[in-house]
């Protein structure tokens, strides 16, 4: 794993928390993955916790790059990982434009091929792998996405 | 993640080693974007070293079917699939908009 620019803050010896700050590109998000993948292991997740997390962080990270700063000047990713016994929060937060999840609809996951978009699945995804999933977004002020993911099995796997 | 294309008379296999993530996703659809406009539209997808597929792979799988399917000039087929893969697959409903065959010969026969 590279080395990472990453600050450590121990708040309590139950809790470490870690950010990691990078330019809004596809390139930056190799770095990203390595980053919450440690925090994972941290954690102490299985195999499937980490690759959820891997797939939600992504899906996050995608979201920024292609939408919150389409048609503007990529701005910044920060990444933060709460690791809290066998529980990882990871923070994705953007300055971009902000997006409603309440007008993102559910994917139609029975419609034939003619009829189905493209894209639409990324908040279905997270939705469905991590515990929890909250977006906050606030006009001017960009979008934070918290992703939970908790050591015994609760979200559906992938 | 690696692309390697071996191209047959009636179809392509594209064999995917890694992983396809937002940021891999791109070159694997300008490698199938590449071979359709070269008119070719038959497309067996091994898929059995893929590790993780994020939904910008869906997206791309996706894409190649809809404009492979179109005037039923072809398809995409994918062939050992692992688990996990599958399971996105799944998640994402699109297992009954893919043929999904064990082995890449099964992949090949259906053309």
């Amino acid at each position: 794993m590279p080395d990472l620019p990453a600050t450590q803050s121990t708040s309590s010896s139950r809790t470490a928390e870690m950010s990691l700050r990078l330019p809004a590109r596809l390139e930056s998000i190799d770095q990203i993955i390595d980053f919450i993948t440690v925090a994972a292991q941290q954690a102490g997740l299985d195999e499937q916790g980490i690759y959820a997390v891997q797939l939600a962080t992504d899906e996050a990270c995608a979201n920024v790059i292609e939408h919150a700063y389409v048609d503007m000047e990529p701005g910044e990713i920060v990444c933060s990982c709460a690791v809290v016994a066998g529980a990882l929060t990871v923070t994705i937060r953007d300055f971009g434009r902000a997006f409603d999840p309440e007008c993102i609809p559910d994917p139609d996951l029975e419609a034939c091929l003619d009829d189905r978009p493209v894209g639409g699945l990324g908040l279905y995804f997270m939705r469905s792998v991590m515990d929890e999933v909250q977006v906050i977004s606030a006009p001017g002020q960009g979008n934070v996405v918290i992703l939970v993911k908790r050591g015994t099995q609760h979200g559906r796997g992938v | 993640m690696e692309l390697t294309v071996k191209e047959y008379k009636h179809c392509d296999v594209i064999k995917v080693n890694g992983r396809i993530n937002t940021q891999t996703a791109p070159e694997l659809k300008a490698a199938l974007e590449a071979l359709m406009e070269n008119g070719r539209y038959k497309f067996v997808l091994d898929l059995s070293e893929v590790e993780f597929i994020s939904t910008a792979g869906l997206r791309v799988l996706m894409s190649a079917q809809k404009t492979c399917k179109q005037l039923s000039r072809g398809e995409v087929v994918l062939a050992g699939v692992p688990e996990r893969v599958h399971e996105a697959l799944d998640l994402a409903g699109f297992v009954s908009l893919f043929k999904i065959e064990e082995t890449i010969l099964d992949a090949v026969g259906n053309f």
